[in-house]
């Protein structure tokens, strides 16, 4: 199944990768539902969405998935015939269900141990539903007719005989062959049989590839031309067919027409057939009398032939001939399920692969081009780096060319990146199950509200952002949100919310986590960081540099560990993993009202749009959405704090003045602030500060290179990056350098705190 | 002969199920997402056949068979309509809408050909 040429093997991955979107249709329509959606498409598209689960792990024989999706696919049919409301305990268990076939669908996929207790529990669970809608408990356990698709070396019953006869007795049509039997059938169409487009010549002609055929056609009803009514059915045929095969096949052609005609088969027993129903011996024989040398041929065939020896069919079809032909349906279905149920094997791996409207690419081959794409932009940069050195006239064909190619560069950067972005709608369904999961555990009551799922971010920052984005869902069912009693004594609804929401703000991707619970309890929080020695006993504190001690490593304010969130993994992990992402964590909170964790994401972990700056004679990259305002400074408006801290006066305001080159240890302090060039930066949380660098070079796309593990992570700095010239820059981490600034020149106890506020 | 096959799923494993079994035996197959567009596609093409499921958005298969028996030119092309389930019930309805047979999914690919040349040639 891996050979990767193998046509299954592919529509296997692809059938996986359509479930994917399917459950996530199933997720959004249940949501929908409990959002109190009442569109009939709706219900629709989540029984579909079951209903073609179910198809196609059918087709490749997954059974467990099969069969589970059956039954939850009967429950949702009640609910689509308007016999069944979902309410929200249904709703609930809904949700378990999709929870729980998409966990089949990844065993399934895998091959991994399938979760039967899970599987029992929830059926249980639907069959008390389909319990109190008073439906039929049968229905349920309703036979599946599944077989796995065989593309196969199994032959039918007639066809394994006519391949056996063909082999065996080459000259069967001249002599009358010892198995044959002859059977007459009148075939009489009605009207209703053209209506559904069948057409009597096709079934007439299937009757005559099964042996020797002689058909009379009756026109005695043939009325005269003037009567004639050009849509009436007026002829009627008889056929003699001399043959092999049995009865039910020979009604297997009639199928599609079954109650639309007028159908006898009849059969002639002939001493032949008397030989034939022998017992198993029989079939010995004649492969016996048979053992020509084309026998090894025939070997493929083989294994079907003691199929001929179990025929009890054959034997009973005297009394079939007698009946009529509604019951030979039943003949057919059971020799259709005689066959092994093989899983799918594939014919031959056939060259006419099926064509795909979805190119699959392995995500190395991406990587790749993001990486070439990469060199292209800083090749761009040295060219025009170059170019503009070499004093050509800006209005030369050169200069416009460089133009547009810069253009083409970025174009070409942007769609790259967007094959790698992806809606984060799967990571945030993935915490709505979180939610469910942790709601249960702690036995509170919430619902998740999210927002701007169709938000955009690289394949690799949500795949990375999945597990710190699954701690903060459960520390804020856990933590955030307090228990039913407290709410109801706060006034607030019973049923607690947690918001995630997602959305572009100014080059980045910022993720909200937000409840409605008690906020952060503050005197709490900041006793336990005293208790556990993280900060000293008499440190004063901001509200915002408390909440921060939550980042701390090793800080835990449940007072409980809860098995949920109490797994040794606290916020300190969260951040880092979300600044190995370029990212930053925040937090707000208000007490009684809720505490909100904000992430701010880069776009892609590829290219950044960056200052150029100069400072101490080292270049300099800073990111440029940070940047909000460009000043020269006179004297006049740097105010002194104290010692070492001074502030610069910008309209209305006072914010804190830093000197970069100083922070990063290139030199002493600047006395003299007349004409220095300040950057005002601010960040998410709200934070402002000015930065004194010595110019500003350029602002351009600079692609990041990560400084490798084995360099000691130094403070301020985020990244590298090479320049048009070839000259490698230090990216910085403004939001770093500014803390470490901060708490270098507030009071002594926030030096504690240093890189708190990531 | 070639026969030239529409294929109305909403599911795409089974349409490339279905290209996989119809490919190798020399047919010709178009195929469609829904109802809706399985007639887009019927006007540029005109199928010896036409397969549908029944379980689709915007135009589920009856509807699509009733629109197709609409039009006058394929008031008798074959129609199979793929269900999962066998029930009777099932069958009788996809008749009255028109359907000329049906296969029950998953299907054998011998005998959707074989359904095929029934009603197709």
């Amino acid at each position: 199944m891996s050979d990767p040429n193998d046509p299954m093997a592919e529509i296997r991955a692809s059938f996986f990768i359509e479930c994917e979107e399917l459950l996530e249709a199933l997720q959004d329509g249940l949501q929908s539902l409990d959002d109190g959606d009442e569109d009939t498409e709706t219900i629709n598209v989540v029984f579909r969405a079951v209903h073609s689960i179910k198809g196609g792990a059918g087709a490749f024989g997954l059974e467990a998935l099969v069969r589970f999706a059956h039954r939850f696919e009967t429950v949702l049919d009640e609910v689509r015939a308007g016999r069944m409301t979902p309410d929200a305990d249904a709703l609930k268990i809904f949700f378990q269900c999709a929870d729980h076939l998409s966990d089949l669908v990844r065993v399934s996929r895998d091959d991994g141990d399938l979760p039967d207790d899970k599987t029992a529990e929830l059926l249980q669970h639907l069959d008390d539903l389909l319990g109190e809608t008073g439906a039929p408990e049968e229905e349920a356990e309703e036979e599946i007719d599944f077989q796995p698709a065989v593309l196969s070396l199994d032959l039918d019953f007639g066809d394994a005989e006519d391949d056996g006869d063909v082999a065996e007795l080459p000259s069967l049509d001249e002599l009358p062959s010892p198995l044959t039997n002859t059977f007459t059938i009148k075939f009489r169409p009605e009207n209703d049989l053209f209506d559904t487009g069948n057409e009597p010549f096709h079934m007439l002609r299937s009757l005559d590839e099964m042996g020797e055929c002689k058909v009379t056609c009756h026109m005695d009803s043939l009325p005269e031309f003037a009567d004639l009514i050009p849509e009436q059915s007026y002829l009627y045929w008889t056929v003699e067919l001399q043959s092999d095969v049995d009865e039910a096949e020979i009604s297997a052609a009639f199928e599609f027409v079954e109650g639309l005609c007028t159908l006898e088969i009849s059969k002639q027993a002939s001493d032949a057939v008397t030989e034939y129903e022998l017992p198993d011996d029989a079939a010995t024989d004649v492969d016996a009398d048979a053992g020509t040398p084309e026998m090894d041929q025939t070997d493929a065939a083989m294994p079907s032939l003691p199929e001929i020896s179990e025929a009890p069919a054959v034997s009973e079809v005297p009394d079939i001939a007698e009946s009529d032909g509604s019951q030979k349906e039943d003949q057919v279905t059971p020799t259709a399920a005689e066959k092994p149920a093989s899983p799918a094997t594939p014919k031959s791996p056939s060259p006419a692969a099926a064509a795909k409207s979805v190119v699959r690419v392995d995500l190395d081959r991406i990587e790749r081009l993001v990486n070439l794409v990469g060199e292209l932009v800083i090749n761009q940069a040295m060219l025009s780096q170059s170019l503009e050195s070499s004093g050509l006239s800006p209005h030369s064909d050169a200069m416009n060319g460089l133009e547009e190619f810069q253009r083409l560069t970025r174009d070409i950067q942007d769609s790259v990146m967007m094959i790698r972005a992806q809606p984060v709608k799967s990571l945030f369904q993935r915490m709505s199950r979180i939610v469910r999961e942790a709601s249960a555990a702690v036995g509170k009551d919430v619902r998740l509200h999210t927002e701007g799922e169709s938000t955009e971010v690289d394949k690799t920052v949500i795949e990375r952002l999945a597990d710190p984005l699954t701690h903060m869902i459960r520390n804020a069912v856990d933590h955030g949100l307090e228990s039913s009693a407290d709410r109801i004594a706060a006034g607030k609804p019973e049923e607690g919310r947690v918001n995630l929401t997602a959305a572009h703000r100014s080059g980045r991707v910022v993720i909200e986590v937000s409840d409605d619970g008690g906020g952060i309890n503050r005197p709490k929080v900041l006793q336990i960081a005293i208790d556990k020695g993280l900060i000293p006993e008499d440190a004063n504190l901001s509200d915002s540099e408390i909440d921060n001690l939550l980042f701390l490593p090793g800080f835990s304010t449940a007072t409980v560990v809860s098995d949920l969130s109490g797994r040794g993994v606290g916020m300190d992990v969260v951040r880092t993993s979300i600044q190995a992402l370029g990212g930053r964590i925040t937090i707000t909170s208000t007490p009684g009202v809720g505490t909100t964790f904000s992430i701010s994401l880069p776009l892609t972990l590829a290219v950044l749009d960056g200052m150029v700056v100069q400072v101490a004679d080292e270049t300099l990259v800073l990111p440029l959405n940070v940047v909000i305002e460009t000043l020269t400074l006179t004297n006049e408006d740097v105010e002194m704090v104290r010692p070492g801290a001074n502030v610069v006066r910008v309209r209305s305001g006072f914010v804190p003045l830093f000197d970069l080159g100083q922070e990063l240890g290139y030199r002493a302090p600047v006395e003299d602030y007349e004409g220095s060039v300040v950057l005002l930066i601010a960040h998410e949380d709200g934070s402002r500060a000015a930065l004194i660098i010595d110019s500003i070079q350029d602002q351009r796309q600079v692609v990041i290179k990560g400084l490798d593990d084995s360099f000691y992570r130094a403070p301020g700095i985020a990244a590298a990056t090479i320049l048009g010239d070839g000259q490698i820059a230090l990216i910085l981490d403004t939001s770093d350098i500014i803390t470490n600034a901060i708490g270098a020149a507030g009071s002594p106890s926030a030096q504690n705190l240093t890189g708190l506020s990531a | 002969m070639t026969l030239e096959i529409l294929a109305v799923d909403d599911s795409r494993t089974m349409r490339d199920m279905i290209r996989l079994a119809l490919l190798p035996a020399g047919f010709n197959v178009h195929t469609a997402d829904d109802g809706m567009h399985g007639i887009e596609v019927l006007e540029g093409i005109e199928p010896d056949a036409i397969i549908t499921d029944i379980n689709m958005p915007r135009l589920d298969g009856f509807g699509f068979i009733d629109a197709v028996r609409g039009q006058e030119k394929h008031r008798a092309t074959p129609i199979l309509v793929l269900t999962t389930e066998a029930a009777p019930e099932l069958k009788a309805r996809a008749r009255g809408a028109g359907a000329t047979g049906w296969i029950v999914k998953p299907f054998d690919p011998s005998k959707l050909i074989k359904a095929l040349q029934m009603v197709a040639g």
